[in-house]
């Protein structure tokens, strides 16, 4: 299990290099002097040379490179263009509303696409299946930000019972978990469905039935919990959709997470802000990926041998 | 027991087509949904001339007003026709989708079916930058595209073809990885038919059903995030009829007029569904494995 471990985070290396490489090559891509831009509009060519200079840009593209990546490490990646704040101080402020809203998102996802999958699985063929199924395909085809403002329309405006957006109370997060997880309980729905059929044809689970245990029994201890292998890496790549939804949902409710902070540095090309967005983001989610191989390695011993 | 024997000769004359569409007809959900979406791309490419109304028009004597005999979806705030505005964004949204899919697969077919023919180095580099690509989600990258391209409905197509391209990659590898061993690739070889010639035209096709069904579910995802990055204002910019513009500009008349966000949310989520239900049924009638 230790070889196993020490191989992944081995094979993490290259990747998280090529991200560093393609988010630090990012400024170079952008249309235009990223010293202009820093400087601002009506800056005088001294202003923009003096800029250049400091922020290292007159040194050649590896020196750059190298002065990026040490700082990063340290956890400078400079100063907003926006907010004229240190983009570390404002990320850390966002990070805390994301992760929670993320985190009850994927809570009430889980639980309610494992009850559908399971419902629909048990009745298959049924009508009930059918339902489950088309409850599923429709959550995989609503647009969250539609939902959102459905939602607001609803609970906000005609009914008064939540708030329309922002952050704080408990109330803040129910309207914006909610939107956000649709689309991954369905993912959910239907993924526990097909594996659960699966596991249901096998020999064991006939076994049981045949020498008489309870069909309560038999689905959830014989078939469930077989089923869970599969779902459960599910589940971590699915936090990977999250981070990308909350983006769109954020905005909904105007939220002041990560998301949000994206979307508006790119929207005032922002781009130290965006840079270090991209990289985060990334990270968190070569991380999740990490986490879930390991688990899925210490539940099937099959892989770690390979 | 004639039954049985008289089946198999029945089924060789069918010809692979035939045979697609005997399983496809059956699944009634898949076929209204595809029948949907034909008459939404006939509609589309119609729009100028059967819509009732000019959808950039402005009537400030009919600002927000209801749905009604005259105004179908009703008007928004600058008293514009919703119903021919949605009309006009099924171009759009027909438009991106197609487009940024067919740009994809045939980027992520080619590299694909490259990397599975020629295997070694070309196909470690280009796995291995599929992998970092699907990586991250979808959204997040075509946010990074659209970051230096800048915003624009243009730009949002190729920053969703970026996220089709290593699916498509996968697909066509793994394809190609299965044929590449058969006898009648050694035999095209040994004759000295080009590397080009023996990708293009001997392993290509064999791609090509599982390339299809992808094709019409990634259409789906497409238009939904193409439409999630006009609302965020990284798309599509407002007077267009964008559908996702449209809910951006009608999110501030919740609860006075909704019918602004209303028609033009549900247009998203009608043909997203459909494009899903009919990729769904294009699998499972292309590929019984799935079916239980």
């Amino acid at each position: 299990m230790l070889e196993y471990l020490v191989r992944r985070l081995l094979g993490t290396i290259p990747v998280i290099l090529v991200i560093s490489v393609v988010v630090f090559l990012f400024v170079h891509m952008l249309p235009g002097d990223p010293a202009r831009l820093v400087a601002g509009m009506d800056a005088t060519p001294e202003d923009v040379a003096a800029v250049r200079s400091a922020l290292g840009l007159d040194r050649s593209i590896p020196e750059q490179y190298w002065r990026f990546v040490t700082h990063a490490v340290q956890g400078d990646f400079g100063i907003s263009l926006k907010s004229k704040r240190e983009v570390i101080t404002e990320i850390g402020e966002r990070l805390m509303p994301t992760v929670w809203l993320t985190v009850f998102a994927m809570l009430w996802a889980t639980a309610v696409g494992l009850l559908i999958g399971v419902f629909s699985a048990v009745k298959r063929g049924k009508w009930q299946d059918w339902g489950g199924m088309f409850v599923a395909v429709s959550g995989i085809s609503f647009p969250s930000f539609w939902l959102g403002l459905l939602l607001i329309n609803l609970f906000s405006v005609h009914l008064g019972w939540l708030p329309t957006g922002g952050y704080g109370t408990p109330a803040h997060f129910v309207m914006p978990s909610v939107t956000l997880g649709l689309g991954v309980a369905a993912v959910m729905a239907r993924f526990t469905r097909s594996a659960f059929v699966e596991i249901s044809r096998e020999d064991y689970v006939r076994t049981a039935r045949a020498k008489g245990v309870p069909e309560k029994l038999v689905i959830w201890k014989h078939t469930l919990r077989n089923a869970m292998v599969p779902v459960i890496t599910m589940v971590g790549l699915q936090f990977g959709f999250l981070l990308g939804g909350s983006i769109v949902v954020e905005t909904v409710f105007t939220w002041p997470g990560l998301g949000r902070l994206l979307v508006d540095s790119v929207a005032f090309r922002d781009y130290p802000v965006i840079q270090a967005e991209i990289l985060l983001f990334s990270l968190e989610f070569i991380l999740i990926n990490l986490v879930v191989d390991v688990l899925y390695a210490l539940a099937n011993p099959e892989i770690r041998f390979r | 027991m004639s039954a049985a024997t008289t089946a198999p000769v029945a089924q060789a004359t069918r010809t692979p087509i035939g045979e697609f569409w005997r399983r496809f007809r059956r699944r009634k959900i898949a076929l209204g949904a595809c029948a949907f979406l034909l008459l939404l791309i006939v509609t589309a490419i119609a729009a100028p001339w059967i819509v009732p109304f000019d959808p950039a028009a402005p009537d400030y004597m009919a600002v927000l007003e209801g749905p009604s005999a005259l105004h179908w979806a009703g008007t928004d705030a600058y008293g514009r026709d919703v119903f021919s505005r949605i009309v006009h964004g099924a171009r759009i949204s027909l438009a991106v989708g197609f487009l940024s899919v067919t740009l994809g697969s045939l980027v992520g077919v080619t590299l694909g079916v490259a990397s599975g023919y020629y295997g070694g180095l070309v196909d470690t580099a280009i796995m291995r930058v599929c992998d970092v690509l699907l990586a991250f989600p979808g959204i997040l990258l075509a946010i990074g595209v659209i970051a230096i391209l800048g915003p624009g409905i243009d730009n949002v197509i190729y920053a969703v073809a970026v996220f089709s391209v290593p699916v498509f990659a996968r697909l066509a590898r793994g394809s190609t990885l299965g044929l590449k061993r058969a006898v009648y690739i050694d035999a095209a070889r040994a004759i000295g038919v080009s590397d080009l010639v023996i990708m293009a035209r001997h392993l290509l096709p064999g791609a090509l059903p599982n390339v299809i069904v992808y094709f019409s579910m990634r259409i789906g995802t497409s238009i939904l995030t193409a439409a999630s990055l006009s609302f965020i204002g990284l798309g599509a910019q407002p007077p267009s009829p964008e559908w996702g513009a449209m809910l951006a500009d009608g999110r501030n008349y919740i609860g006075v007029a909704d019918h602004v966000t209303l028609y033009p949310g549900l247009a998203i989520f009608v043909t997203v569904l459909a494009f899903n239900l009919f990729g769904d049924g294009l699998r499972d009638a292309l590929d019984p494995k799935f079916k239980d």
